[in-house]
């Protein structure tokens, strides 16, 4: 299979369905002749114009409603928001608007709107730029919520994000953009709220969100010299989610380890957990653990940053924790 | 402060327009008596933020638009939905929280919203229309139509980042939006006066180099022209305009405020004597518009209009529990 980058995965996503709808825009800081801030979608003002793909000035909220204004009246723009710590500038049109104007109109308004936003630490850039906050948007009713691992994933996931009829959030992880991986040719799309079994296993269940299912993947992979026989699942999407699969997967193997790169407190890992723990609680053998990012801002300095997020070793280590004791 | 009008046959309107006005404004001075009404019944939940003493801006306004244009709203915003033709018994079911209302009975006064009749929402969060209505003009602009969109808030949305960063952006790419600020000169109790340093919002139009405009917002015929020749920009592709129409709020900032601690009874006397709707009266019979038989008959037959609405609010059933899980994503069936 050829292989590509996760960038240009999401760049051919975007420009396929550009050519495919009309009504598609692109909106978004240093997008044009840049091509993004992570240079994943160069080419697409070129060839799509100056009103179909458009630099927007540094106003985060407004352009984030104006992409909403755009979605009520005939186009499926998708926005993009450089990093999700700056989705917090924009966080009336995204909590209080975006996601209820359907709503709150008793379902006449119809928002084919995709927001396009980076999460992840690991390049040394500090609090403000290196925070994953996607349990901000699970916690509000109205967002679909996509966290894709691979390019492959994010490719599929993001052609579908743009042809729902109803607000995306979709979270692409900013130390993925350059990585290559294998995509297929062609076009096709990956619904949401259907689970990816990356490995079947009998001893442990990995769920991990964004590239935290490839760390898991690599980590159960490590494992199995050791004996042990990890099963891991990529959710996919946050909102909806599938929970069957998780369920399923537990009952078999009697242990769950859920990583994510969001803080621990109110995290998308311990909803994960709480949400199922009353379909698996008499099929455990071990209590239910989570991998996350501390209760701390993302420090700058790499001595201090990479300890504290989750990687393939601190997987490796909790695995075996949990299932040898 | 005086009243001066310019004389009716100025402005070059037929008689069935300038009438229609009139009905315009009296169809929402009605409408919210009758809320003040139902409210003191105790039939309406919530809060109500009457738009009564305001009515020539919104009618002004929307009496130049089409169905085919568009208008964000405020959460003083039912003016603007019965100046833009909104349905008054699917209004008025909203307004009680029924199932016949415009949204189900999940928006309620503050939230209406008509997408048939172009109206993207009246929105409870102060400057949130702004952005809204901007991009609503990007569409237009992406889809090459002739639509215009008006972006209705108050003074106290002209201190919100929304209002500089969507006037900046429109301004930028020539977008068909009408900014209107309607000035009553209170943000809740907080006087303009008192926390901006701009004797005329409009005046903010310079700093995006586009047109400002200040109006009495109190004459219906002053704002449909002015409005009228920004509507014309806007469809010459001319850009947005800004207009700031002097108005002022007869109520409190909702019926549980009786808006009088923060302003001087003497203020709020000398713009009730400016009501814009007695005012129109006078110059449509002192000017030979109509006769005081026609305008009664009007009257009569809007309030008998305002009272079916009423009527069939009352009637009308709550929604039912289970329809709280409503609505949320198209997917009938909802998400997991």
């Amino acid at each position: 299979m050829r292989k590509i980058t996760y960038g240009q995965a999401i760049c051919e996503a975007i420009d396929e369905e550009m050519a495919r709808d009309k009504s598609v825009i692109f909106l978004g800081e240093d997008i044009e002749v840049l091509g993004g801030n992570f240079r994943a979608t160069p080419g697409l003002y070129e060839k799509y114009g100056g009103w179909r793909v458009r630099n927007t000035p540094i106003s985060e909220n407004s352009f984030t409603g104006l992409g909403l204004g755009a979605a009520l009246t005939g186009l499926r723009p998708i926005v993009e928001i450089m990093f999700c710590d700056f989705m917090m500038l924009a966080g009336d049109q995204i909590v209080n608007q975006i996601a209820k104007i359907r709503y709150m109109s008793g379902g006449q308004a119809r928002v084919p709107l995709t927001i396009r936003t980076t999460l992840g630490a690991g390049r040394s850039t500090a609090a403000q730029h290196s925070q994953s906050l996607q349990a901000i948007v699970c916690h509000i009713p109205g967002l679909k919520v996509v966290m894709p691992s691979s390019a492959s994933e994010a490719k599929g996931l993001l052609k579908t994000a743009i042809r729902d009829d109803n607000p995306v959030v979709f979270f692409e992880h900013k130390m993925e953009y350059n990585k290559t991986y294998e995509v297929p040719e062609g076009e096709y799309i990956i619904p949401f709220g259907v689970a990816n079994i990356l490995k079947e296993g009998k001893d442990i269940t990995i769920v991990g969100t964004s590239n935290q299912a490839l760390k898991a993947l690599q980590a159960a992979e490590e494992l199995t010299k050791e004996g042990i026989d990890a099963e891991v699942i990529d959710p996919r999407t946050l909102v909806p989610l599938d929970k069957d699969t998780i369920i399923k997967s537990v009952k078999k193997t009697g242990r769950l380890l859920i990583v994510d790169e969001g803080y621990e407190r109110c995290g998308v890992a311990g909803e994960i957990a709480m949400s199922i723990l009353k379909d698996v609680f008499y099929h455990l053998n071990a209590p239910i653990e989570r991998l996350t990012t501390a209760n701390v801002p993302i420090p700058f300095s790499p001595a201090l940053e990479f300890p504290l997020i989750p990687d393939e070793k601190k997987i490796y280590q909790r695995v075996k924790d949990m299932v040898l004791g | 402060m005086e009243n001066k009008f310019n004389p009716i046959k100025d402005y070059n309107l037929s008689k069935e327009k300038l009438i229609k006005m009139y009905q315009d404004m009296l169809k929402i001075r009605y409408f919210e008596n009758k809320i003040t009404d139902l409210y003191s019944k105790g039939l309406m939940p919530g809060l109500a933020h009457l738009y009564i003493g305001e009515e020539a801006i919104a009618v002004g306004v929307c009496n130049n638009l089409t169905e085919r244009d568009f208008a964000t709203s405020t959460h003083r915003g039912h003016g603007h939905l019965i100046a833009q033709g909104c349905d008054l018994k699917r209004m008025m079911a909203e307004v009680l929280g029924k199932e016949d209302g415009y949204c189900r009975g999940k928006g309620g006064t503050m939230h209406i919203a008509d997408f048939s009749k172009g109206i993207l929402g009246a929105n409870g969060i102060v400057g949130a229309g702004i952005p809204i209505a901007t991009g609503s003009g990007y569409s237009a602009k992406v889809r090459g139509t002739d639509q215009v969109t008006v972006a209705f808030f108050g003074d106290a949305a002209s201190n919100q980042g929304t209002f500089h960063e969507s006037i900046n952006m429109a301004a930028a790419w020539k977008l068909p939006v009408i900014y209107v600020c309607e000035n009553n000169l209170y943000g809740i109790s907080v006087d303009i006066r008192k926390v901006a340093n701009t004797k005329d919002i409009a005046t903010r139009a310079l700093a995006y180099d586009i047109p400002g405009v200040v109006v009495d917002g109190n004459d219906v015929l002053e704002v449909y022209m002015v409005t009228k020749e920004a509507v014309e920009r806007a469809r010459r592709g001319e850009g947005p305009t800004l207009i700031e129409g002097k108005t002022y709020r007869w109520k409190g900032h909702h019926l549980g405020d009786p808006g009088r601690v923060y302003r001087l009874e003497k203020e709020t006397k000398e713009w009730m004597a400016r009501c814009p709707i007695k005012t129109y009266k006078e110059r449509l019979l002192n000017e030979n518009v109509a006769t005081d038989k026609e305008l009664v008959i009007i009257e009569k037959e809007i309030k008998q209009m305002v009272e079916e609405a009423a009527n069939f609010a009352i009637k009308s059933p709550y929604p039912k529990e289970e329809e709280a899980f409503e609505d949320l994503f198209t997917e009938p069936e909802g998400v997991k």
